[in-house]
C-alpha cells in the first residue's frame, strides 16, 4: 500500500485525473476481494451468488447514489432510511387502495422527493447545517411513519409490481438493470452536465462558488431533492422485493448507504468523489458481507468489519490525496 | 549587486547563524544552501518574490520545518533546531501574518496561554497575577490597553501587538515578522515602527519579511535577498537603490512604473450606484463607473471598501439605494450580477476566489459554464481547450490545465481568478486588493491586463491599500471614510497626499 501513497505524492501526472486514480484503486480492491473469496469458498463464483451480490449492492446503491451528490456538496442526508420507510408505507397504501402500481410508484417517488426538498429548504433558506436538519428530519419521518402505520403491516401486492424487485429479465434480476441505468444517469449527471460541475464547485468551496456566480441555494435544493427521490425509488424496490411494508424497514439502511459513499472515495468535506466510486463502495461492502456469510462467520462481526473498512478507505484517501494548502 | 563588498560585521559573533541550509519538497528545492546571520539588535530585512524561499526559511528558523542539510550556531556555539520547542528555547519567536490568538480569551490569557500562573486551588489560574504580569509585558512594548479585554474585540494592529507581547514574555531575542504591515493603516504602521526601534534598543534582533520597498529602506540595517530558494546577496540599504534590489529579486529588469494608456474620453456609464446602504455598515454610497475607466476605491482598511464591492455584486444584502448596471437596475444574489456581466475578484483569493483542490481548468470555466455549454451538457475536453487558451493569454505558469490550482503561486492564482471572469465575458471588473501578496513581476502583468481590458470597452473598480498603485493606474478615485464616500479625486487631483487627507479620521 505504500506504493500508492508514494505515487500520489508525486508531481501531477497528466493522463489520469485524481478521481480516475481513486476509482481504479477501488476496482482493484473489489477484484482482490473477489479473488480471495473465490479461493476460500467454492460457492462464491456461482452465478446465483454473483447475481445475489449485485442485487444486494443495487439496493444500497440506489440510496447511496443520491446521497453521493449531497456529500459532494459537503452536506449529509441522514434521513434517507426513514424516508425509504415512509415512502414505502405511503406507496404501499396507495397501491392497496387504488390497485394501481403505477400510481403507487409515482406517489412513492413524489413522497421521497418532497422530503428531500424539505431538507433542502432547511439547509438553504433556514441555514441549518445539513447534518442537523436531516437528523431532525429522520425523527420526524420515523414519527410520521409509526403514527401512520400504527403497528400494522402492509403486505400482498400485485404480481406485476413484485417483478420490479424480484423478477428476472434475460437471466438477470431487474434491480441489476435499474442499477446500471441509474449508475449511468448519476455518472452522466455528475460528470457531463454543468449542474454536476457546479455541485463539485460548491463542495470544493461554497463561498468561492457563490462569488463565482453559481446559484448555490438552487443547486443545493436540487441535490437534496434528488437524494430524497432516490430514497423514494429505493422504497419502491424494497416494497416490491419484500412484498410488505412496515414502519421500521428504514432503520438499517442509512448507515450502510453512508458507508458505501465513504468507501467509494467521496470526501465528507465535499468536492471530491464520483457516483461510480459509490457503486464500487456498495459492491465492496456487499462482497465482504457476502463473503462472511459464505465462510460462516457470525453475522455479529459484520458491523465491526464494515467500520474497519470505512476507516481504512478514508484513511488511505487522506494519505494519497495531494496536500494543496 | 554581486560585486557588493562583504558586509562588515558590527558585532564579532552573530546571535544566530545558519550555514548551508537546504530544504527539499517533492519536486521543489525550497531552500538551496542558504546561509544567513542575525546580529544582536539589528533589523534584518528578508526580501524575495513569492516562492523565493522566505517562508521556508522562516519555518526552518522557528523549527516548523526540519532542514535537510545545514548547521545552526547560536552565539557561536553549534545548536540544533529540529522542533518549535528548540527554537523557543533559543528565544526565536515568529509573528505570522495569520495570528494564532484565541479570540474568546482575554489579552492576558493569550499572552500566557499554556504558561498561566497557577492559583491556590489546583486547576485554577491566579487571576490577579496574570493580569499584573500581562500589564508589565504590555508596558515594556508601550501598548496601553486593559489586559482583560477579549481578543475578538481588538483590531488587526492591536492583535499584532498582543502577539509581540506574547513573544516578548517568552524572552524572545529574535523576532521574525512576516509582512507585519500588510494589514495596517499608516498610523498603525508608524506605531509598529516605533516599537521595533524600542525592541532594537533592548537588543532584540528582528528578521523582517517585506514586499514594501519604503519599509526596507526605512527600517533595515541589513538586507538579504532570496531568489528561487537561493541567497542572492546580502547588502546594506545605504549601498543599494530600490531598482537594484528589484533586479536582484527578479533576476531581470522590471519596469516599476505601471503600464496604463489613459483614454481621452471615457465611454458611456456602465455602473451607477445611488444612495446605496447595506447592513454591513456602508451608507449613502454614490459611485459612477464608465466604460474604459479604472476607478479607484480607497480609504483605510475597515472604511467599507470591500463592503461596497460586495454589495454591488449582491454578496451582501442591500438595505436601501439603487444599483444600475448597463442601463438596468440590478438587485439579487451574485449569480444574477455575474450573469449580467459583473465580476468580483475578492481580496482573499484562496478562501473566496478559488476552489483550491480543483484543477486550473475547473476554476477557469466555473463562471462561464452556461456560456460555454448552452445546452447544459459539459464537455471536459472543450473546457480544457478554453482553459488552455486563457492560460496562454494570461501567461499563467502551470504545467497544464489539470494542475491543482492550490499548487500555483499567488500571482498565478490571481490570474486564474481574473481568467474565470474573462471566460464569462464580464464587462465590469471589481478588484479588491488585486496585488496583495503578489510579487512585483506578476503585479505589473496584472495591471497591464486590467489596462487592456478597459481599453477594449470593459470597466474596472479597483480597491487598493497601495495608494501609489491607485495614483498610477486609476482615471479617478473615490475615497471612503467610516462607511461613506468622503470625497472624489479626478486624475489631476489623484495624489497619495490627497487620498490620505480624505481618508483620515478628523481629529
Amino acid at each position: 500500500m505504500t506504493d500508492i501513497t508514494k505515487d500520489a505524492m508525486m508531481p501531477p501526472r497528466s493522463f489520469l485525473s485524481q478521481d480516475a486514480i481513486q476509482v481504479f484503486y477501488r476496482l482493484l480492491a473489489a477484484l482482490l476481494i473477489c479473488a480471495v473469496l473465490a479461493v476460500l469458498s467454492d460457492s462464491f463464483l456461482s452465478l446465483g451468488n454473483i447475481l445475489n451480490v449485485l442485487r444486494q449492492a443495487s439496493l444500497t446503491f440506489f440510496i447511496a447514489s443520491g446521497l453521493t451528490l449531497v456529500v459532494l456538496t459537503a452536506g449529509l442526508d441522514l434521513s434517507v432510511g426513514a424516508n425509504v420507510a415512509l415512502s414505502a408505507c405511503i406507496a404501499g397504501t396507495v397501491i392497496h387502495k387504488t390497485g394501481s402500481p403505477a400510481l403507487g410508484i409515482l406517489t412513492g417517488l413524489a413522497c421521497g422527493g418532497l422530503v428531500g426538498l424539505l431538507n433542502g429548504i432547511m439547509v438553504t433558506a433556514l441555514r441549518i447545517p445539513s447534518f442537523i436538519a436531516t437528523y431532525g428530519m429522520l425523527w420526524v419521518l420515523n414519527g410520521l411513519t409509526y403514527w401512520y402505520m400504527a403497528g400494522e403491516t402492509l403486505h400482498g401486492f400485485p404480481a406485476g409490481f413484485r417483478q420490479i424487485g424480484s423478477g428476472y429479465l434475460f437471466g438477470l434480476p431487474i434491480p441489476v438493470y435499474l442499477l446500471l441505468v441509474f449508475l449511468g444517469i448519476g455518472t452522466f449527471f455528475a460528470q457531463r452536465t454543468i449542474w454536476g460541475q457546479e455541485i463539485y464547485a460548491i463542495g470544493a468551496n461554497p463561498v468561492a462558488a457563490r462569488l463565482s456566480g453559481i446559484p448555490v441555494a438552487r443547486r443545493l435544493l436540487l441535490v437534496y431533492a434528488v437524494s430524497g427521490t432516490m430514497a423514494g425509488l429505493a422504497s419502491i424496490i424494497f416494497l416490491s422485493r419484500l412484498n410488505s411494508a412496515e414502519a421500521d424497514i428504514g432503520e438499517s439502511l442509512t448507515l450502510p448507504a453512508i458507508a458505501a459513499v465513504l468507501i467509494g472515495g467521496t470526501s465528507l468535506f465535499g468536492g471530491v468523489g464520483t457516483v461510480f466510486g459509490t457503486f464500487i463502495g456498495a459492491l465492496i461492502l456487499t462482497l465482504v458481507l457476502n463473503g462472511m456469510n459464505l465462510l460462516s462467520v457470525s453475522a455479529n462481526w459484520q458491523p465491526l468489519v464494515t467500520g474497519i473498512i470505512v476507516i481504512l478507505a478514508v484513511w488511505l484517501d487522506m494519505k494519497t490525496r495531494r496536500r494543496t494548502q | 549587486m554581486s560585486d557588493a563588498l562583504p558586509i562588515e560585521v558590527t558585532s564579532p559573533t552573530p546571535l544566530l547563524e545558519l550555514r548551508g541550509i537546504s530544504k527539499e519538497f517533492p519536486g521543489v528545492k525550497a531552500l538551496d544552501d542558504v546561509s544567513f546571520a542575525v546580529y544582536p539588535g539589528e533589523v534584518h530585512m528578508l526580501l524575495g518574490e513569492n516562492g523565493a524561499g522566505k517562508s521556508s526559511l522562516m519555518k526552518v528558523l522557528c523549527g516548523a520545518y526540519r532542514a535537510d542539510a545545514g548547521e545552526f550556531y547560536y552565539n557561536g556555539a553549534k545548536v540544533t533546531i529540529s522542533s518549535t520547542a528548540d527554537a523557543q528555547k533559543l528565544g526565536i519567536a515568529v509573528i505570522f501574518q495569520e495570528f494564532s490568538l484565541v479570540p474568546y480569551l482575554d489579552i492576558a490569557q493569550n499572552i500566557f496561554l499554556g504558561r498561566e500562573p497557577k492559583g491556590r486551588i489546583p486547576g485554577t489560574i491566579d487571576r490577579r497575577r496574570i493580569l499584573a504580569d500581562a500589564r508589565r509585558v504590555l508596558d515594556t512594548i508601550g501598548f496601553d490597553i486593559d489586559p482583560s479585554t477579549t481578543v475578538d474585540k481588538l483590531g488587526v494592529a492591536q492583535q499584532q501587538m498582543v502577539e509581540i507581547a506574547k513573544a516578548i514574555s517568552q524572552n524572545a531575542r529574535i523576532l521574525v515578522m512576516d509582512e507585519p504591515t500588510a494589514a495596517l493603516s499608516d498610523r498603525e504602521t508608524e506605531l509598529l515602527f516605533a516599537l521595533i526601534a524600542r525592541l532594537k534598543a533592548d537588543g532584540v534582533s528582528i528578521v523582517y519579511i517585506s514586499h514594501r520597498m519604503a519599509e526596507v529602506f526605512a527600517l533595515g540595517d541589513r538586507i538579504t535577498v532570496l531568489r528561487d530558494g537561493r541567497r542572492i546577496d546580502g547588502v546594506r540599504p545605504a549601498d543599494v537603490t530600490p531598482d537594484q534590489l528589484v533586479r536582484m529579486m527578479v533576476g531581470r529588469n522590471v519596469d516599476m512604473t505601471y503600464p496604463r494608456h489613459f483614454a481621452d474620453k471615457p465611454g458611456e456609464v456602465l455602473l451607477e450606484v445611488k444612495g446605496l446602504s447595506a447592513s454591513t455598515g456602508i451608507s449613502d454610497i454614490n459611485i459612477e463607473v464608465r466604460r474604459g475607466e479604472i476607478v479607484g476605491l480607497c480609504g483605510l482598511v475597515g472604511s467599507g471598501r470591500s463592503e461596497v464591492a460586495r454589495a454591488i455584486f449582491g454578496a451582501d444584502p442591500v438595505t436601501s439605494g439603487e444599483i444600475i448596471f448597463d442601463g438596468k437596475a440590478i438587485s439579487g444574489e451574485p449569480d444574477l450580477a455575474a450573469r449580467r456581466g459583473i465580476a468580483l475578484i475578492p481580496e482573499s483569493r484562496k478562501s473566496e476566489g478559488l476552489a483550491l483542490l480543483r484543477s486550473v481548468s475547473d476554476n477557469l470555466v466555473v463562471s462561464a459554464l452556461k456560456k460555454l455549454f448552452p445546452s447544459g451538457l459539459f464537455d471536459q475536453r472543450s473546457a480544457q481547450r478554453t482553459a488552455d487558451g486563457l492560460i496562454r493569454q494570461l501567461r499563467i505558469a502551470t504545467p497544464n490545465a489539470r494542475q491543482t490550482v492550490g499548487l500555483l503561486s499567488g500571482g498565478n492564482q490571481q490570474k486564474v481568478v481574473i481568467g474565470k471572469w474573462l471566460a464569462a465575458g464580464s464587462k465590469l471588473f471589481i478588484f479588491d486588493e488585486p496585488t496583495r501578496g503578489i510579487d512585483i513581476g506578476a503585479k505589473s502583468e496584472i495591471f497591464a491586463l486590467i489596462d487592456r481590458l478597459v481599453a477594449e470597452g470593459a470597466a474596472a473598480l479597483m480597491i487598493s491599500s497601495e495608494q501609489i498603485e491607485i495614483c498610477h493606474v486609476c482615471d479617478r478615485a473615490y475615497v471612503m471614510r467610516e462607511g461613506r464616500i468622503a470625497g472624489h479625486l479626478t486624475r489631476n487631483e489623484l495624489t497619495e497626499e490627497n487620498i490620505v487627507r480624505l481618508g483620515m479620521h478628523h481629529a
